[in-house]
């Protein structure tokens, strides 16, 4: 009997945590698009529910009740799991993202070494997809995705030593308390800076969605694919997106903090105004998409290798000397 | 690269300035209307869907020239007539194969009565093949429906005609 209850109240609380993010994850594609479309001076989705807000749900619906296509020639087993581990892994590293002090599901030590493991796994949903549709577009476009996201995947991690460094602990919950006095976004701005672009990268976004090159590849890994299982595809990019920035937010924003420590800004809940950070990013991500071209594949590699790696690689050891010069590094 | 080509990438002046215009430009009134809703603003020229025209006092214009179709060139107009019996000659027939069209107009400026002209409705859609096989009381029938737009875009447009 005890052994039930714990669980029940394990599933209650995953419940709690995943219904919220799968529904902002279809708000967030609302947003998504209603912003790109009016930077471009269009309306946008606004036909369904209010200012157009349920568009999301009833494109699941018509996802839902389209048919499965399955290529004859494809591994079926690899086609089927692929876009099920890229939900899969683009949900669960939410477990470790902390809403305020004691909102976290996991509060685990190893924080942002889990995330920085569930994202870089992420890629396995997208290259398995892309091999098992045995196809030509899909495999060009699993391939440009793997290179693409493991070498950013790189910068992002040295990106995080820097914060880690300031920190001195892997915990989330600790990232954001050591923010108390001073965002990190201060003193680490040109830090933030690639970690945006890198997120941009990591997520696929424009200008880096080379993997699903419309001109090029019709639709990269995603081309064999089609009714729920594209949604949940698209469930998992959305997802990741909302993941990298709320990440963003945690390291370099100050997470759940209210940005001065008054009162009128302290009796907001924090989950408030982790959401609203969030919020702030992603407006960004989508407003980057709708002002910038694409880049093309070796000067996206330039970029990630020849200049992200080698900055973030110096700013480490601007980081870490300037603590160490003045007797700042964390006590642990 | 030259300094100020270097600072100008490192700091990202050009992202920035774009961010900065897509921002205006989110608050500018929006380009394009809610179409099913509102509609844009239709020449008095628009070649819509056909209607057959009457004159004021019910008796249909047409007089079964048959210069529509012998200038249609899609072929889209098929047109038998005859004489009645107060001698006047009228359409027994006429159809329009709305696949066939290709809404040139010709046949509008053919007509020497004004009869067949092409209206303002550009929202006729149908489901099936059939429907779009249009005969002489459905194009009738557009016309009273339409007549006073129709009477009005002549009126207008005749100074350039």
């Amino acid at each position: 009997m005890d052994y039930l209850n714990i669980i029940f109240q394990e599933v209650y609380k995953i419940l709690f945590l995943l219904v919220p993010v799968l529904v902002s994850v279809a708000m967030i594609v609302w947003l998504d698009r209603r912003v790109w479309a009016f930077v471009q001076k269009r309306q946008g989705p606004n036909v369904v529910g209010p200012f157009g807000l349920l568009q999301s749900l009833a494109d699941a619906l018509k996802y839902i009740f389209k048919e499965i296509i399955i290529p004859a020639s494809s591994n079926k087993v690899i086609f089927i799991l692929a876009p099920i581990i890229t939900m899969t892994l683009a949900l669960i590293a939410w477990a470790v993202i902390p809403f305020s002090e004691s909102q976290v599901l996991a509060n685990i030590n190893v924080g942002i070494l889990y995330i920085f493991a569930v994202s870089s796994l992420g890629v396995y949903g997208i290259i398995m997809g892309g091999w098992a549709s045995n196809s030509k577009y899909p495999f060009l476009g699993s391939i440009r995705s793997a290179a693409q996201m493991v070498s950013y995947e790189v910068s992002i991690g040295i990106i995080i030593i820097n914060v880690l460094l300031c920190v001195g602990s892997l915990n989330l919950n600790d990232i954001v308390l050591a923010q108390q006095n001073i965002w990190f976004i201060i003193p680490l701005f040109p830090m933030f800076v690639i970690y945006f672009i890198s997120a941009l990268a990591e997520t696929n976004r424009p200008p880096f969605d080379l993997p699903e090159a419309e001109a090029e590849l019709v639709a990269g890994y995603q081309t064999e694919y089609s009714g729920m299982m594209y949604a949940m595809f698209w469930l998992g990019e959305y997802a990741n997106i909302l993941l990298m920035c709320a990440l963003g937010a945690i390291l370099f924003l100050g997470g759940w903090l209210s940005p001065i420590d008054l009162y009128p800004f302290n009796l907001i809940p924090g989950a408030l105004w982790l959401i609203f950070k969030i919020l702030l990013l992603f407006i960004l991500f989508a407003l980057v998409k709708a002002i910038v071209p694409r880049y093309r594949y070796d000067q996206l590699m330039r970029l990630g290798w020849k200049i992200f790696l080698p900055l973030s690689l110096t700013y480490v050891i601007l980081t870490a000397s300037y603590l160490f010069y003045f007797n700042l590094l964390p006590t642990i | 690269m030259n300094i100020s080509r270097f600072f100008k990438t490192i700091l990202m002046t050009d992202f920035i300035g774009g961010l900065f215009i897509a921002i205006k430009e989110i608050f500018k009134p929006k380009k394009t209307i809610n179409y099913p809703f509102e509609k844009g603003k239709i020449s008095p020229r628009f070649r819509g869907e056909h209607a057959l025209r009457r004159y004021p006092n019910g008796e249909e214009r047409c007089i079964a020239c048959k210069l529509c179709e012998a200038v249609c060139p899609a072929q889209a107009i098929t047109i038998e007539s005859s004489q009645r019996a107060d001698g006047s000659r009228k359409t027994t027939r006429y159809d329009i194969d709305m696949m066939k069209c290709i809404y040139c107009g010709l046949c509008e400026e053919s007509c020497p009565v004004d009869a067949i002209v092409q209206g303002p409705n550009f929202e006729f859609s149908t489901e099936t093949r059939e429907e779009l096989y249009y005969t002489k009381d459905k194009l009738l029938d557009n016309g009273d429906r339409w007549e006073n737009i129709l009477a009005a875009n002549i009126k207008t447009d005749n100074p350039y005609r």
